[in-house]
């Protein structure tokens, strides 16, 4: 008994670290360009493509392609918030709601053309290894991904508080017109962090390749796993957002244990929906970081 | 040093200063005075580049200001401390103090310029790891102005100082303001509370529905008839 739910605590906690890059790209976008990315699912599914070419072509080790992989999709991340997103940054939310959204369908049915439908998969060295400790499982994949998640997380923070630009960042969220009287221009500010959140769901998907399929649709899976973990961590909130991330990858990791196989989303948005009714702004109840 | 002429400035189609004329020479200090909504807070954001102008000149030490984004006027040397203080909440007294001195000139000596703020604020230092947002109101008062200072300004223009504080920190801050003066450094001081600016400012101009209805030395206008029966209750 114990030991069936700390295995199905220890499966959510592992695929908790994945859904955590995902969503502080989210929260990391929102708290200082204040626009929801609806396409931040789609980055995610151009990592793993972009991660199973260079290891079907090129024999890269999925994981070790993130060294790729996250440097391509920081400078995507540039070039979208400087030629598209400051192009509708302005007093009206709608215009900005219509492009990441369109953004994200133009991705996918890209996605579809290039790629086709199918289930791609990569299969390493260590894609069926796993450590037993006690009675427990844990898969060396997925216990890689959790480690680099939460080194990639710990590395973003520590570059908010420590750097300059980090700090620029975090005051551009809480302010921005005065941050503007700071001498910060707001506009390089807003490429930085597009660029690391593109560059986080780049790593996402190159850390899923050894032990999940891409296909065209599956950014989808991670980007609403994001959106209840942004809202849950209180928006803007890159530590809630992690933490908030942990604790849904182990609710939903429980609900396929005791609910049903296809009800861990359950869980999640029955987690959502309280949070929401209770705490509106989030279980920390505090705001940007 | 610093020069407004004819500046004309509006949100939208609703103006909000007209015509105005303002100079500060180096070192000086100088107030901005008139009720709530005379456009004193304009002129600043129009300094500042924050609201475009719609006609006239703003140039500071020989450059034009009218043509600079908002983020390349401190590099000027020019601090805006906006109206209601606007620290950054969620961050710490000193990263707030520390982002005053994002600019290159200025980072080059935050460590010096940090051991002079905290020296005019000591509060400020006891309260270093405090997040900004969690402080009295005069403390984030006292923490806009050292925010100011870390750009190590050439002009340091301070929007209602004393907005919302008690007499005792209104006097605190003025007193540390005439301190800063005296350091050297010119100031352009927004004041709804006429003879708290009279007794630091050496000249004020008096701003009255966007326009500058007059314009003199601070005993001049602390005598004058029209100023002390509108705004002196004399």
């Amino acid at each position: 008994m114990l030991e069936t739910v700390a295995q199905a605590v220890i499966n959510g906690l592992l695929i908790g670290g994945i859904y955590a890059l995902v969503s502080i790209g989210v929260t990391l976008i929102f708290g200082v360009v204040k626009i929801v990315n609806f396409a931040q699912g789609e980055f995610v599914m151009i990592g793993m493509y972009l991660s199973f070419y260079l290891s079907t072509q090129f024999g890269i080790d999925p994981i070790a392609s993130l060294v790729i992989t996250m440097p391509v999709l920081f400078v995507a991340g540039v070039l979208i918030q400087h030629f598209l997103i400051r192009r509708v940054l302005g007093p009206n939310d709608m215009p900005q709601i219509f492009l990441t959204f369109a953004l994200s369908l133009l991705l996918l049915n890209l996605a579809l053309m290039l790629f086709t439908a199918n289930y791609r998969t990569v299969h390493t060295s260590y894609s069926d290894e796993a450590f037993h400790l006690g009675g427990l499982y844990i898969p060396v994949a997925k216990l890689i991904a959790f480690v680099v998640a939460m080194f990639l997380s710990g590395a973003l923070w520590v570059f908010l508080h420590t750097t300059d630009l980090g700090k620029a960042m975090r005051a551009a969220s809480q302010n921005r017109d005065v941050a503007t009287l700071m001498g910060i221009n707001p506009n390089r500010v807003f490429c930085v962090a597009l660029g690391i959140a593109l560059a986080l769901a780049g790593a996402a998907g190159s850390l899923l390749m050894p032990f999940y399929s891409a296909y065209p649709f599956v950014g989808q899976v991670f980007v609403l796993m994001a959106f209840v973990a942004v809202v849950l961590g209180t928006l803007g909130n890159v530590m809630g957002a992690l933490i908030a991330s942990l604790m849904m990858g182990i609710a939903e990791s429980l609900g396929i244990q005791y609910v049903g196989a296809d009800s861990g989303l359950l869980v999640v948005f029955a987690m959502l929906l309280l949070t929401l009714a209770f705490k509106p702004n989030g279980l920390g109840g505090g705001r940007a970081r | 040093m610093l020069e407004l002429s004819g500046v004309s400035a509006s949100y939208g189609s609703v103006p909000a200063i007209h015509d105005v004329s303002i100079t500060i020479g180096e070192g000086e200090a100088v107030g901005l005075l008139g009720a709530n909504g005379a456009g004193k807070s304009t002129t600043l954001r129009a300094i500042s580049s924050l609201v475009k102008m719609t006609s006239g000149r703003i140039r500071f030490a020989g450059v034009d200001l009218s043509t600079l984004p908002p983020h390349r006027i401190p590099e000027l040397g020019i601090a805006h401390v906006p109206e209601g203080r606007q620290v950054f909440p969620e961050m710490t007294v000193q990263e707030n103090l520390e982002i005053g001195s994002y600019v290159p000139r200025a980072k080059a000596e935050r460590r010096r310029t940090l051991e002079l703020v905290y020296g005019i604020f000591p509060r400020l230092a006891d309260r270093k790891k405090q997040l900004a947002g969690t402080m009295s109101g005069g403390e984030q008062q006292m923490l806009a102005v050292g925010r100011g200072l870390m750009l190590k300004p050439r002009l340091l223009m301070l929007d209602e100082p004393s907005l919302g504080l008690a007499p005792v920190m209104t006097d605190v801050t003025f007193e540390k303001i005439g301190e800063i003066h005296k350091m050297g450094t010119a100031i352009l001081l927004v004041e709804q509370n006429v003879s708290r600016a009279l007794s630091l400012v050496q000249r004020a101009y008096v701003l009255e529905s966007g326009n500058v209805i007059m314009h003199g030395t601070s005993a001049e206008l602390a005598n004058n008839k029209q100023v002390q029966a509108a705004y002196l209750g004399i």
